[in-house]
């Protein structure tokens, strides 16, 4: 039996249709619209204005306090303004527009495609590296990489996981990264396992990529303390909880995180950012991008400038199908539905997806019929069915009672309820009040 | 081009459905309405046509003239309802009495509780109990299994079941071996060759279909396997503790309503738990509940009282087993 996560899970259909489609370099756009807010945490101090010049690599957003991120230009040419723009959340937030001119990068960055094997930074300089070049996790959480790597006092960190599940249907852009950056992925992790001093780092890849997991343990065969684990095929497993579980067999207390059961999580396209950063001093400025759908022409996996307009993914893939009826920014399951076209990449985009008019379309609402099914799915343990009965009625106490706040937000409950209950849009709504409450509390 | 559609995550769905559900259940009930036809005949044809036709009927009058609301008789619900009533009485009773049951179930047991998914009880169970207490004559008379006229006319022979004749031989105190020598033996009751309520009788059919449930994921083992094995075990000990007076547990599994009851009726999701450990204690209760009436109370089958019993239960249930949490201790 392949190892998989203790509790729930589902299987929605994969259709990994841009599996194939090796990864490409997007043309450079002739503007960028750089998001001063695209990592969790507080959004960056913008440290240019209207009518500088910057070089690709420049930083032109300083990171404003412990949970934040640098932010760099991703094109040379001038900035002409800094105003609020539409981002992929539908609000508008601050964001650095920059006119294309030319492709001028800042000094000692180092483009080329060698493989650079030796890491001669300490520990305390790769974790600055890391802070300095803006990374973040790149598999849509935007957690900022250099504090997981600066383990709290008293805690220690024992496993490096390296998540590369990507259990979304659709998604492909960690999977191409497997086949086609393996020895700097590889390199990426040793990087990792010296800056958090581990000496255990295991590859979480699931089975549905037989592919990327041969390739994988053959570039780790000979190298110790690295291991591919094969996983089955389960959603929500790219979640680190979940993956922690797979892997390890140990389970996050509610309310705490992965280092407090020594484990420490890294998504495959942050691994790939972190071995940039370190070895090529190369701040993050691109990220590899799956553009897809059933009707789209060419699905594709583009490596993207931050701050591209989904506009131009979109024609580069074959133009908008004339049936679109729905934009995710993400997979399926977790993407977040775009209202505009012309809002940027930023650093937590894994994936475009279109979907057409007849999928977009939400099921009618019935009655719970206690079917138990969202119940069994849950990978929290949770109870779906009560929390939404519980949202809808605005009983936000017993929702706190009955443990909102462990939700991941992984949308199992919602896909399988066959009365077709917006389970997660109350349990959501309930995380929000349940927070608001909690903090209300604690600052009494 | 259009407007796009924004909504919250997750952006597709299983497809699975409520109606997919219902008819599920009533595509695995067809094997145990085939036997039955075969055993009893034309009778059970009508009956079964007069509940699920009278239950549709009350369940779309009273959404669309009492609630105002879009009839969603559509969903299949109610004729699953009305085939489970169907099949828990027996093929002779009137038709009339049918149609009273059949109010009974969907305009008391579950309209006026708001409807699919509101009902705290087993509308059909509510439905038949409600026609033993009215009509107790035609509610315990049996028509006579594979009786040469039963495709013929509805007023079939009557009979006995073996679940009434154990009680009422025990009752006038014969031996318990001279009574079970004058029932079918038990390869005609697991093949349904007995008298009992239309739908009950065959063990096999009805299992046929537990199959296609679980197949379907439509239902889960716990609460079948708990009722029966439950009815087993208990009537077993009864039966090697006191020889004499229990039957067998073979016996009690396949005679009267166990197997429909356990696959049919307690998993009804409206009423069982919601938890694995629920479920499970649910089923054991209504086995031992069961065998206790049977063995113990005035009625000679305990299986629907019981499971009405348990539904009462069902929300205690469910707020003190709650399923296993993820992350759950503290390290
Ligand atoms: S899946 Fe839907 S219908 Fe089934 S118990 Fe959960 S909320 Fe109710
Ligand atoms: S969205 Fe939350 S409640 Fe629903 S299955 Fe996922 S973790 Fe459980």
């Amino acid at each position: 039996m392949l190892k998989t996560f203790s509790i729930g899970g589902i299987h929605p259909p994969e259709n990994k249709l841009s599996v194939s489609a090796a990864i490409t370099e997007l043309p450079i756009p002739k503007t960028v619209v750089i998001p001063l807010a695209q990592h969790l945490g507080v959004p960056s101090k913008p440290i240019v204005q209207k009518g500088d010049q910057v070089k690709v690599g420049q930083l032109i957003a300083q990171s404003n306090g412990f949970i934040s991120a640098n932010i760099h230009a991703s094109v040379s040419g001038k900035v002409v303004k800094i105003e609020p723009s539409a981002d992929s959340t539908g609000y508008k937030r601050d964001a650095i527009f920059i006119e294309t001119e030319g492709d001028e990068w800042m000094d000692g960055i180092d483009r080329s495609a060698t493989l650079v094997k030796e890491i001669k930074l300490d520990r305390n300089a790769i974790i600055d590296k890391i802070a300095q070049s803006g990374i973040v996790g790149l598999g849509g959480a935007t957690f900022p990489s250099h504090v997981k790597t600066m383990v709290p006092k008293g805690k220690k960190a024992e496993y490096l996981l390296i998540n590369g599940v990507e259990c979304e249907p659709y998604l492909t852009a960690d999977h191409r990264l497997m086949l086609e950056k393996t020895n700097e992925l590889v390199v990426g992790i040793q990087i990792l396992m010296k800056a958090l001093d581990v000496k255990k780092a295991i590859i979480g890849i699931e089975n549905n990529k037989p592919d990327a997991i041969a390739i994988m343990k053959e570039a780790v065969k000979n190298i110790e303390g690295i291991k591919v684990q094969a996983l089955k095929v389960q959603y929500p497993q790219g979640g680190e909880k979940q993956l922690i579980s797979a892997v390890l067999g140990r389970e996050v207390p509610s309310g705490g995180l992965p280092i407090d059961i020594g484990a420490v999580v890294y998504n495959v396209g942050s691994v790939f950012a972190i071995y940039e950063a370190v070895q090529k001093n190369k701040p993050l400025v691109e990220r590899v991008v799956t553009i897809t759908g059933k009707q789209v022409k060419k699905p594709s996996n583009f490596k993207v400038r931050i701050g591209t307009s989904v506009l131009e993914l979109i024609e580069q893939a074959g133009g908008l199908p004339e049936n679109t009826g729905k934009i995710l920014n993400g997979g399926p399951m977790m993407g977040k539905a775009l209202a505009q076209l012309d809002v940027p990449v930023v650093k937590g985009s894994s994936g475009i997806l279109l979907i057409p008019e007849q999928e977009a379309i939400r099921k009618e609402v019935f009655t719970c019929i206690r079917c138990t099914k969202c119940i069994s799915v849950c990978p929290m343990g949770l109870e779906p069915y009560l929390l939404g009965i519980e949202g809808e009625k605005g009983l936000y106490d017993k929702m706190e009672n009955d443990r909102v706040m462990d939700c991941i937000e992984c949308g199992s409950c919602s896909y399988v309820c066959p009365a077709g209950r917006p389970l997660l849009d109350y349990i959501r709504l309930g995380k929000g009040k349940v927070g608001q409450i909690i903090r209300k509390r604690n600052t009494k | 081009m259009n407007k796009l559609f924004v909504s919250p995550s997750p952006h597709i769905h299983s497809g699975d459905s409520v109606s997919k559900n219902m008819y599920g259940v009533i595509i695995a009930l067809i094997p145990a309405f085939m036997t039955s036809v075969w055993f009893f005949g034309i009778g059970s044809i009508v009956i079964t046509l007069a509940a699920v036709l009278s239950c549709v009927l009350f369940e779309y009058l009273i959404q669309k003239y009492m609630f105002k609301t879009a009839p969603t008789i559509s969903d299949g619900s109610a004729i699953l309802t009305g085939l489970l009533l169907a099949f828990n009485i027996p093929t002779t009773v009137p038709i009339w009495m049918i149609i009273t049951g059949s109010l009974v179930t969907i305009g008391i047991a579950k309209m006026s509780f708001g409807g699919l998914g509101n009902n705290p009880f087993n509308p059909a169970l509510v439905g038949r109990v409600f026609m033993l207490i009215s009509y107790p004559v035609q509610m315990t008379t049996w028509p006579v299994p594979m009786s040469d006229n039963r495709f013929t006319s509805i007023d079939g022979l009557t009979g006995a079941t073996p679940l009434g004749v154990l009680k009422e031989g025990l009752g006038k105190g014969d031996k318990l071996e001279t009574i079970l020598s004058q029932m079918p033996d038990l390869g005609n009751m697991f093949l349904g060759n007995i008298g009992g309520s239309a739908g009950e009788i065959s063990a096999i059919a009805l299992l046929i279909g537990f199959v296609y449930l679980l197949w379907r994921k439509i239902i889960t083992w716990h609460i079948p396997v708990s009722v029966i094995g439950s009815v087993f075990i208990f009537s077993g000990i009864l039966h090697f503790a006191n020889p004499e007076l229990t039957a067998g547990p073979v016996f009690h599994i396949l005679a009267g309503g166990v197997m429909l009851g356990a696959i049919y009726m307690a998993t009804d999701y409206v009423t069982s738990p919601m938890t694995i450990t629920g479920m499970l204690i649910y089923g054991i209760c209504i086995g031992i509940l069961t065998v206790l009436i049977r063995v113990f109370g005035a009625y000679p089958e305990g299986i629907s009282f019981a499971i009405l019993i348990m539904n009462a239960f069902t929300p205690l249930i469910n707020l003190y087993v709650k399923p296993k949490r993820f992350g759950r201790v503290r390290s």
